[in-house]
């Protein structure tokens, strides 16, 4: 992750790392795997629909971002350049929606369109 | 008069355009267009449950409200404590959209797995559980598809691709289909009876398997982790027009898809479906 590699801590070693990279490569999954949060986020089924990334304007459907679930929140990631596409973290009373990282989401008027 | 027109008079000019538009509005309907399907909770019941291998467990689930789906969707299941601390997880429909009333969800036991553990230690057939789908329209597959179809997957990843194979034989398709699958042992083939029968339909549906961690007499499949080689031996004769579905761990995945797009596969005609570092 060239783009968004982790603020390097004083002392910490390159295999260190790299084993926080191997782990984070490990725990990736797809957009696809969190279908059932972004339906709910934006009312509809949203995986096969395009999005674009807004730092390479790569154009691909929600389910092949890349997704990480093991923070507080969830991060889709862009399957090219790796940085952020959208950020959701949900509270008790709310639901945050962080989609800078998106220039535009296509939503379909209604299902198989 | 409308408020651009007084505006338009109040500043001594023309207001541009055609004139409002007479009424002539269509009366409302009758009855409102039909609501959006909505993804909500349900309680489930379950009817059956079938051991596939020591691991995995095949539950059979009744729902109230039941959507059709298709082949490769899943479903979130949720169990909450009584203090109210959650655990919500996916699992991959195993059954085909033809079958009606019931679903079933293939599920892999995994060591601390809050879920999986409830999932195979505490229930049974009569328990009711909650869960929300079907879910997801990315990884999913249609017998009206002509294309060929390639599957390749890793452990309990077969899980949405036997969905596949399964709506494929319900629905008659007849285009070529190849599924390469990986598993450790001989014991932890899931479906396997059914994967062995599927080629006697003579539909052109092909299976091939590869163990990793050593195999039984006679056996007849590969012997190693799913490599370049294997990929091309399998699914080359499909053509470049095939549709490549992958599931399994994340890092079985990425090399697969990786090794597709060094043959020449489009990577838009390959879709994964990751599960995470669990299973390698």
């Amino acid at each position: 992750m060239a783009v968004d590699e982790p603020t390097k801590q004083a002392g910490s070693q390159p295999s260190e790392d790299a084993e926080a990279m191997a782990l984070d490569r490990a725990l990736t999954l797809d957009g696809n795997a969190v279908a059932g949060l972004l339906e709910e986020v934006f009312g509809w089924e949203i995986t096969a629909q395009l999005t674009q990334c807004a730092n390479c304007g790569h154009v691909a459907e929600c389910g092949a971002l890349l997704a990480f679930v093991g923070g507080p929140g969830t991060v889709l990631r862009c399957s090219v350049c790796k940085e952020v596409v959208v950020r959701i973290v949900r509270t008790d009373r709310a639901t945050y929606v962080d989609a800078r990282g998106a220039s535009f989401f296509r939503l379909p008027v209604s299902p198989d369109i | 008069m409308s408020f651009a027109r007084r505006i338009a008079d109040a500043i001594g000019v023309r207001a541009s355009g055609s004139p409002p538009r007479p009424p002539e509005w269509a009366p409302a309907p009758v009855e409102s267009a039909a609501p959006r399907p909505t993804l909500e909770w349900q309680i489930a019941t379950v009817t059956r449950i079938v051991p596939e291998t020591a691991r995995a467990r095949t539950f059979t689930l009744q729902l109230p409200n039941r959507r059709p789906h298709r082949a490769g969707q899943h479903y979130d299941v949720r169990l909450t404590a009584p203090d109210g601390y959650q655990a919500q997880r996916s699992y991959s429909i195993a059954s085909e959209p033809e079958r009606a009333g019931e679903i079933d969800l293939t599920v892999e036991l995994i060591p601390d797995g809050e879920v999986s553990s409830y999932m195979h230690g505490v229930l049974e057939p009569g328990d009711r559980i909650e869960l929300r789908g079907p879910i997801g329209g990315y990884f999913v597959w249609q017998a009206s598809q002509p294309e060929p179809l390639g599957l390749v997957a890793g452990g309990s990843g077969v899980v949405p691709l036997m969905a596949m194979l399964r709506h494929r034989a319900a629905a008659s398709g007849r285009q070529p289909a190849r599924l390469l699958y990986s598993s450790r042992t001989s014991d932890d083939v899931i479906y396997a009876a059914e994967l062995a029968r599927l080629p006697a339909a003579g539909d052109g549906a092909e299976v091939f398997q590869t163990l990793t961690r050593g195999a039984p007499e006679g056996w007849s499949g590969f012997t190693r982790r799913i490599d370049a080689e294997m990929l091309r031996e399998v699914f080359a004769p499909l053509g470049s027009d095939v549709r490549i579905f992958v599931c399994g761990p994340t890092l079985l995945v990425e090399s697969v898809a990786d090794a597709l797009v060094a043959m020449g596969v489009p990577a838009e005609r390959i879709k994964t479906e990751r599960f995470g570092p669990t299973g390698s």
